[in-house]
């Protein structure tokens, strides 16, 4: 855990980020990636074993809406802002997989 | 019942089966946004900021959303607990937001039981609350997705209230399978949660299976099937895939633990899975929403408005019918399916044989279910009276019925109107006794003890009534004429 | 009246005016939009400039004063906003590419609350792409530069909103603070900056960098203007799940009520990370506050010093997640593919900048398999810890005083090609953010090269009112000429409205 990010590594993080990056890139990346996590992994040698995570500052519960209706957005101005669009729908290029 | 087992060339396999059902929830609006929850309207009309995920915008909970999971979770016995949402990142075009926002480590309902009809109980691992995806059709090539040329997204689904129902492995056939989703189904009709539809896609299966020798303890690797639109689809697709499996490890290899989609025409499943895709979900606590602790009143306030579930309803009916059989089954079954059974518990309790009442909801108010909803259990008790009082034949109170459920009124006068006037006992004798002297030969072997006969000439009689007579009284009046 | 006597009564002495009919809201409108395209070729504080838009809703506020209605708070107040602020049918790029051409259907709350209370909206500010960066150099639109001096940097990422109050083209500008993107350019830039308890703002119409962190506040050359807007963007609003139903005090009374038997810690760790000037900033306030009546003391909270990890990997974390939207499917850029993962990564490889996709990765690495429990999860739990420590200094102290950043101004270019260096610029902000306090930085002296040092006060949650007691004991006596505006190569403040 504490070697720096290979390029390798840095490869596949981009492709679960869907970013395409050139082998000058992923270089650069490995290193500046590699220079943060060997600063922020000091955090790791803090005992924090009783330590409950924060994943929010404040405690905050139960906040609802009621189940009623509000605006929708015009279909055209929806479809306007959309790089590619055809019958009512947004368009794009062929999908390689079924949704997991 | 009776063990499910796939024999292979190397002796017997059981499969192993757990069910993950997604059950969209009839909430006016979606899960986290004021958008109608719609089925069928024109693409991309039912969206806004939130759900088509625009840079900015946030999600709010939808409360009625929250009522029918836990009622959904109430009636299947699970325990509802505090809980908290999740963001799972994947990247999708049908997603808005490139992630789902999902119940994860702390799901709402934990922990219950599905009771299938013949008794086997099923345990319930979770049922949670998510959102839906949008909709791609995929277009040129076969419409399918392979070979497709392109697809287009309609995100009008996007941020449907779903709640996820994850059973234990604990299923052993395919047809308990479809026990398993159809009791569910009416479990969540039963809660007014579902309209349980699997055609419209509201009511989705997805199916884990893997296969193990018979009477083995430890379970093998786990496909999951996805696209399963019907039970039938169900069913097809268990059979098919624990033989795919059992075909392929009895021939030395092994199950990779994978995703499959079942084709429904070609019959079989295949592999889902895109070469180069890796998902990695990368779950986190999703930062947008708070968490979701629903306190005891409010749990105790859903509780009290959840109707009977199907299994009560039916120990209701059966506690009032006595000794069952398969047609009574069939007949209770009928009457909740549609929802008739509030009627029949009540005719019944007014003091109308029961079994009659079941009869005449199951097979002729069964045809009318939405009238006969409506019906006045005192209205449908009069008329099952004058039917046991042999006042009204079988044939006559049946028309009868059909006339009430359409146009209402008083079976009596129903009755009347219809000039079905009960035969007066010296009018049935007569044509009892005119239909013995027309058939000696019949009469003989009646009287000699050939009981079969007996149906011939009850059918003589009915006939020369047209169906005016009591039938249970002319066999009466038969067997006492015999002796 | 000079340029610099209209500038000093702020927005508030605009407003009054305004709303007596002395003043038109065009004439203060056409004035900042002068100003303002004056001094864009040096400055480039605006991504988009809306002077029609803006002209209209003067005119809007005219109207109600001739009518006789109330125009609201800020009537007239040029107001220029973050340009990761949702506006309706107004560009908003957060300084990216891949958000070009992307004109929202909605106003954020925040945005829509300024025009109710009569603020005039005259453009989008340059930031960081998304967000992410403490210099306004990652800016897809070019860096904006520093009115103090255009070789240095103006801070980030809220630079554009900064520089602009400090040259004085606004009275009033709002921006996000995630990590410190509005203290931190508020120091530099020698204005005040204010982030308020996470929550007490909508953060509906914000274009998310990290949620559990981002807020939105004011920046302004005086703390009362500071407080005036705060109290208008303030308060609950039922389309953020994380906003606070809390009331929200009347900051314009607590600023007036002195510091006598105020509790204040100096924050004794941070002293020695900053530098000469910044860190004697700190203990002239510490003195001032002292003498105002304030009870001073130096408080240890080392744990503090934990947090710029911890952010770094929550940050990220969350941006790799909020930031996924942008795939070329349904609005912005889309550069195209054979398949619609070719498109995607295309799409976002041309459209997000270096530091945006450092920050994605980070984030995508720490979340994913294997690593969440040693990266992610013990990030939040020394969150936690940040949030004891502070509660602990909060036992005995009302509020927290600190340098805002480890130095002045630093030249453009000088920390590009170090990432972590420029990360280090937030480690005296980025603590607030953890805990989802209050902060703000306030004008306070000049350091090295002349340029500004602003001093930070902290409090714990929802304590704005003792934040802005001290703030206010702070600005009377800071150094003369500590704040903006300065405009070393154009004309005066709202040189027009005067004439």
């Amino acid at each position: 855990m504490n070697e720096p990010l290979s390029k390798d590594a840095v490869a596949h993080i981009a492709r679960l980020a869907r970013l395409e990056l050139g082998e000058a890139e992923l270089s650069r990346f490995a290193g500046q990636l590699s220079a943060v996590l060997e600063h922020v992994e000091a955090i790791q040698r803090l005992d924090t074993a009783e330590v409950p995570p924060t994943s929010h500052p404040f405690e905050l519960v139960n906040v609802l809406r009621d189940d009623e209706r509000s605006a929708c957005l015009p279909r055209e101005a929806v479809l306007a802002a959309a790089p590619a669009a055809q019958d009512g729908r947004f368009r794009v290029p062929r999908i390689l997989g079924e949704a997991p | 019942m009776s063990r499910y087992t796939i024999t292979g060339e190397t002796g017997e396999w059981e499969i192993v089966v757990g069910l993950e059902v997604h059950c969209e929830l009839l909430t006016k609006t979606k899960l986290f946004c004021g958008c109608p929850n719609a089925f069928g309207d024109e693409p991309n009309t039912n969206v806004c900021p939130v759900c088509l995920g625009l840079p900015g915008s946030l999600p709010v909970l939808n409360r009625r959303a929250v009522e029918m999971a836990m009622a959904i979770g109430t009636a299947l016995g699970c325990e509802i607990r505090p809980s908290s949402f999740h963001r799972k990142n994947y990247f999708y075009p049908d997603m808005p937001k490139d992630y789902q926002v999902t119940q994860y480590d702390e799901p709402l309902n934990v922990e219950g039981r599905l009771t299938l009809v013949d008794g086997t109980p099923i345990g319930i691992v979770r049922a949670h609350m998510e959102e839906d995806t949008g909709k791609t059709t995929h277009m040129g090539g076969d419409g399918r997705i392979h070979g497709a040329d392109y697809s287009l997204v309609d995100y009008n689904r996007s941020g449907v209230p779903l709640v996820e129902i994850v059973s234990a492995p604990d299923l052993r056939s395919p047809e308990q399978a479809r026990s398993y989703v159809s009791e569910l189904r009416a479990i969540l009709v039963a809660t007014g949660a579902s309209d349980g539809r699997m055609e419209e896609g509201s009511l989705r299966v997805d199916a884990n299976v893997s296969v193990r020798r018979f009477g083995g303890e430890e379970f093998g690797t786990r496909c999951e099937i996805k696209n399963l639109n019907s039970l039938r689809s169900l069913v097809r697709a268990i059979e098919y895939e624990s033989r795919r499996q059992v075909e392929l490890l009895e021939r030395g290899g092994s199950v990779d633990q994978e995703t499959r989609h079942w084709n429904e025409v070609e019959g079989r499943t295949s592999s889902m899975r895109s070469k180069e895709e890796a998902y990695d979900y990368r779950y986190f606590p999703e930062p947008d929403l708070v968490p979701l602790a629903p306190p005891a009143e409010w749990i105790a306030e859903v509780v009290a408005k959840l109707g009977l579930m199907p299994a009560q309803r039916r120990e209701r009916l059966a506690s009032l019918l006595g000794e069952s059989s398969e047609a009574i089954e069939e007949q209770v079954a009928t009457v909740i399916d549609l929802g008739l059974d509030d009627l029949v518990v009540a005719t019944i309790a007014s003091g109308a044989d029961s079994r009659l009442v079941m009869a005449r909801a199951a097979n002729e108010a069964a045809q009318q279910p939405d009238a006969a909803r409506q019906l006045d259990p005192e209205r449908f008790g009069e008329l099952i009276g004058l039917e046991a009082a042999g006042t009204l034949s079988a044939t006559q109170a049946k028309a009868v019925l059909g006339e009430l459920l359409t146009n209402g009124g008083r079976p009596a006068d129903i009755a009347d109107r219809l000039g079905f006037k009960a035969l007066a006992s010296d009018e049935l004798g007569a044509v009892i006794d005119a239909v013995i002297a027309a058939n000696p030969g019949e009469w003989d072997r009646y009287v000699g003890g050939d009981d079969k006969v007996a149906q011939f000439l009850l059918g003589k009689v009915m006939r020369e009534t047209k169906g005016r007579a009591n039938g249970k009284l002319v066999a009466e009046a038969l067997a006492s004429r015999r002796g | 009246m000079s340029e610099t006597e209209a500038f000093a009564g702020g927005a508030l002495a605009i407003a009054a005016r305004v709303r007596s009919g002395e003043l038109s809201a065009r004439v203060v409108t056409e004035a900042a939009l002068e100003e303002i395209a004056a001094s864009e070729p040096l400055l480039h504080c605006f991504n988009t400039i809306t002077a029609e838009r803006a002209l209209a809703a003067a005119d809007a506020v005219d109207a109600k004063v001739l009518a006789g209605e109330d125009p609201g708070p800020l009537a007239g107040v040029p107001v220029a906003l973050k340009d990761n602020l949702c506006t309706r049918g107004v560009p908003t790029t957060c300084s990216s590419r891949i958000l070009e051409g992307w004109r929202p259907p909605y106003d954020a709350t925040v945005v829509a609350r300024l025009s109710a209370a009569g603020a005039v909206s005259v453009g989008k500010t340059n930031l960081d792409e998304f967000a992410m960066g403490s210099s306004t150099e990652t800016s897809a639109t070019g860096p904006t530069r520093n009115p103090w001096d255009p070789a240095r940097v103006p801070g980030g990422s809220s630079g554009g909103s900064a520089a602009a109050v400090a040259a004085g083209l606004v009275p009033l500008a709002l921006g996000s603070d995630t990590g410190g993107s509005i203290r931190q350019p508020a120091a530099l830039c020698g204005v005040v900056g204010l982030k308020p308890t996470y929550g007490l703002v909508s953060r509906y119409g914000l274009v998310a960098f990290a949620s559990s962190l981002d807020q939105i506040g004011p920046f302004a050359l005086t703390l009362a203007d500071a407080a005036a807007t705060l109290q208008v963007i303030a308060g609950h609003d039922e389309r953020d799940s994380t906003s606070l139903a809390h009331p929200v005090a009347d900051l314009a009374t607590e600023l007036r009520r002195g510091v006598e038997g105020l509790r204040v810690g100096v924050v004794a760790d941070f002293l020695s990370e900053a530098s000469g000037s910044c860190a004697a900033a700190v203990r002239q306030a510490a003195d001032a506050l002292a003498d105002a009546g304030a009870l001073v003391k130096e408080v240890a909270i080392p744990e503090l010093l934990h947090g710029l990890s911890a952010y770094y990997l929550i940050a990220p974390a969350e941006a790799s997640s909020n930031l996924a939207r942008y795939d070329g499917v349904r609005y912005g850029l889309r550069v195209d593919g054979d398949d619609v993962q070719e498109m995607n990564a295309r799409t976002r490889s041309a459209g997000f900048g270096d530091e945006v996709k450092r920050r994605i990765m980070l984030g995508t690495y720490v979340l994913s398999a294997g690593y969440y429990d040693a990266y992610y999860a013990q990030a939040q739990r020394v969150r936690t810890v940040i949030l004891r420590s502070f509660a602990r200094a909060y036992e005995d102290c009302d509020v927290l005083l600190a340098p805002t950043t480890p130095s002045v101004a630093f030249p453009i270019g000088a920390k590009t090609a170090d990432p972590l260096e420029m990360y280090l610029s937030d480690l005296f902000t980025i603590p607030t953010n953890l805990a989802g306090h209050p902060a703000l930085s306030v004008p306070f002296a000049l350091g090295e090269e002349g340029l500004p040092v602003g001093v930070q006060v902290l409090a714990p949650a929802l304590g704005e009112g003792p934040m802005l007691r001290a703030g206010a004991a702070l600005e009377a006596v800071a150094a003369p000429g500590a704040r903006g505006p300065v405009r070393p190569q154009l004309g005066g403040p709202l040189a027009g409205v005067a004439r």
